[in-house]
């Protein structure tokens, strides 16, 4: 009985000293993005100046003068030993420029500002189809061991895995475009309503709103609905079969019996108790298939012509365009880092055990 | 001996497996008045199994039946799962062997005893939180304000198990089954946490089912034991009575447990009997 107070005194603590605490996690945070960006920078940078492939070629196409193949390799830096054309790179970074994209003319930094967000519009919103429905099918899954649903769900997910999205795309567009009428067709937004609202976000469902803007708002997401449904079809796929193993461990644990001999309804046991214990590995789950979605869907942008980061990297890959390719991993390590760093602080929100 | 609050008659448990059904429980029958009724036996003698279905918490494929399973002359078997959890913790209610594993990790424990109290009386959040301090001055515990926004973790397994039995007792059951209470505990904190549930059982006028399989304990605490094996209750004798106890396996286990002042320079090993199992 001695150590009830001390044991109280010791949850106490946390929230006094959480300035420090706080400071420290920024720091802790700065350093690992820089470290993982100069890692992921040198690594790229490697690869892409000892592929047999000719930067400059890239920039002035095979029929250049011998002179100005000369005037151009000399800009690019591409003489200099590769050591210092890696500390020449990085100085202009810390500057903000990240080089001119061989294949758009423009510069990287803002390429990547028009085609990340279109990535980012269709990963959240095929995370959020994913999640919506994949828990709640996990869990009834669960619940429903064996039974008739957990097979369904077993199967729906399975297809979900197994068929090419190039082929569900095709031929979703096919019944639900052609066919039905139900989704408009690919790209972003119907020729006609292109360029009507101002870009703030480049989240064209975000920018409507903000302008009010209803038709361009339909308009986005009757051509959002069908991609992000595919894509989100996959999230479904992995999130509900994760779920369901999760929640399977979780409802043979004592506590569950406890609340169910405490006298409480099932539904409550199962929404509340249980699932309240697998959020954490849940959100594991969901920020890495988050992360791979942000990372570009290179086969659902071809099908649905969406001008994403997947499709720009591969581009950019085909077009030996190594600006384009280096700025499109930074951003790409630098999403990674940032959902770490998030997922991190929902940990310690949500499990009082590994709060600090 | 009172007013039957338990009747179980011929109470059986079975469990589906390849080779067919499997007798877990094999037709227990006991009645509990207004007293403390040990049951003990050895591991996968069916001892919890008795408890869990009492309050229908058989986990399935396992299947109960009896010819009486009777609260207070209501019949559980036939009870709707609706019904049941009105009837469990606030009629019945069951405290767990290990409070590292039967407390919900992610909730503050006050809100845990709070929930148990809601559950089963129309109060809002600052009564319940109020009751909720009160039972954990009830089970001794010193600082209740500061334990309530504990997490279980942050509790020692003598805490953990006070919070259990303040939780449990929280919407004032008729009856209480203790499912190795103690078994987790630490030997010195066993004594403490059985007295706080002694006391509690004594002053509330409950009736107590205490499962164990330690007998020396059972016979200490109780007023009758039941000893079980192989699924069966073997025999049910008065705990002032154990020593003249007839059934040849509780005999064999009364006299392998070492006694202050034993001059015997080997304890004698149970001899088991298959008949035993029949």
């Amino acid at each position: 009985m001695a150590n009830d107070v001390t044991t109280a005194a010791r949850a106490a603590a946390p929230g006094q000293i959480f300035g420090a605490e706080f400071a420290y996690e920024l720091i802790r945070f700065l350093g690992t993005l820089a470290l993982t960006l100069l890692g992921l920078t040198f690594v790229t940078f490697v690869i892409g100046r000892v592929v047999p492939i000719d930067p400059v070629l890239a920039v002035v196409g095979d029929r250049a003068m011998p002179e100005t193949y000369e005037r151009v390799r000399q800009e690019l830096g591409i003489d200099l030993p590769i050591y210092q054309q890696f500390w020449l790179y990085l100085t202009k970074i810390a500057e903000g420029d990240f080089g001119t994209s061989a294949m758009t003319s423009q510069p990287v930094l803002h390429d990547l500002f028009q085609y990340f967000p279109a990535t980012l519009e269709l990963a959240t919103a095929a995370t959020l189809i994913g999640v919506l429905l994949g828990i709640p099918l996990g869990v009834v899954a669960a619940t429903h061991q064996g039974r008739l649903i957990d097979h369904v769900t077993r199967i729906v997910g399975l297809i979900g895995y197994s068929i090419p999205v190039f082929w569900t795309g095709l031929v979703g567009l096919l019944v639900f475009y052609a066919w039905l009428g139900w989704v408009a067709g690919p790209g972003r937004l119907d020729i006609g309503y292109d360029g009507l609202v101002e870009p703030v976000t480049g989240l064209i469902t975000i920018d409507s709103l903000l302008s009010v803007d209803w038709d361009v708002f339909k308009n986005a997401i009757a051509h959002l609905l069908l991609p992000a449904s595919l894509l989100g079809y996959l999230t479904l796929a992995y999130v509900s079969r994760m779920t369901r193993s999760f929640m399977l461990t979780e409802l043979n644990q004592e506590y569950i019996l406890t609340a169910r001999a405490k006298g409480m309804p099932e539904r409550r046991v199962i929404w509340r108790h249980a699932l309240g214990n697998i959020i954490v590995p849940l959100i594991t789950v969901v920020a890495l298939s988050y992360a791979s979605l942000l990372e570009g869907a290179v086969l659902t942008e071809t099908v649905f012509a969406w001008p994403g980061l997947g499709q720009y990297i591969t581009r950019s890959l085909f077009n030996a365009d190594m600006n384009a390719v280096l700025g499109g991993t930074l951003l790409i390590g630098t999403i990674f880092v940032c959902l770490n760093v998030l997922c991190d602080m929902l940990y310690r929100l949500l499990d009082p055990r590994v709060r600090p | 001996m009172s007013d039957p609050i338990l009747e179980v008659e011929n109470l059986r448990v079975t469990f589906p497996t390849h080779r067919g059904d499997v007798d877990v429980v094999r037709g227990v029958s006991f009645s509990l008045g207004r007293e403390r009724l040990g049951i003990v036996g050895e591991s996968g003698s069916g001892k919890s199994l008795t408890g869990r279905s009492i309050m229908r918490l058989v986990p399935p494929p396992g299947r109960v039946s009896a010819t009486r399973l009777a609260l207070l002359g209501h019949d559980l078997l036939k009870t709707s799962a609706k019904e049941m959890t009105r009837i469990r913790g606030k009629r019945i209610a069951m405290i767990l062997q290990d409070p590292k594993f039967s407390l919900n990790p992610v909730m503050k424990v006050g809100h845990q005893i709070e929930e148990s109290y809601r559950l089963h009386a129309d109060a809002d959040r600052g009564q319940a939180r109020g009751k909720a301090i009160e039972a954990l001055s009830a089970v001794r515990i010193r600082d209740p304000e500061a334990v309530y926004h504990l997490y279980p973790h942050q509790l020692s397994g003598g805490m953990g198990q006070r919070v259990m039995i303040a939780m449990m007792l929280m919407p004032e059951p008729q009856v209480l089954i203790a499912d190795e209470p103690t078994s987790a505990l630490d030997v010195t904190v066993q004594l403490q946490v059985l007295a706080i549930l002694d006391d509690l059982v004594r002053e509330r006028g409950m009736s107590l089912i205490l499962i164990s399989h330690d007998l020396g304990m059972v016979s200490a605490f109780c007023d009758r034991v039941m000893i079980m094996y192989a699924g069966k209750a073997v025999e049910t004798i008065n705990a002032r009575d154990l020593d003249k106890v007839e059934h040849p396996y509780a005999r064999g286990l009364i006299a392998s447990a070492p006694r202050l002042g034993d001059d015997r320079p080997e304890l004698p090993v149970l001899q088991r009997d298959a008949n035993w199992a029949k």
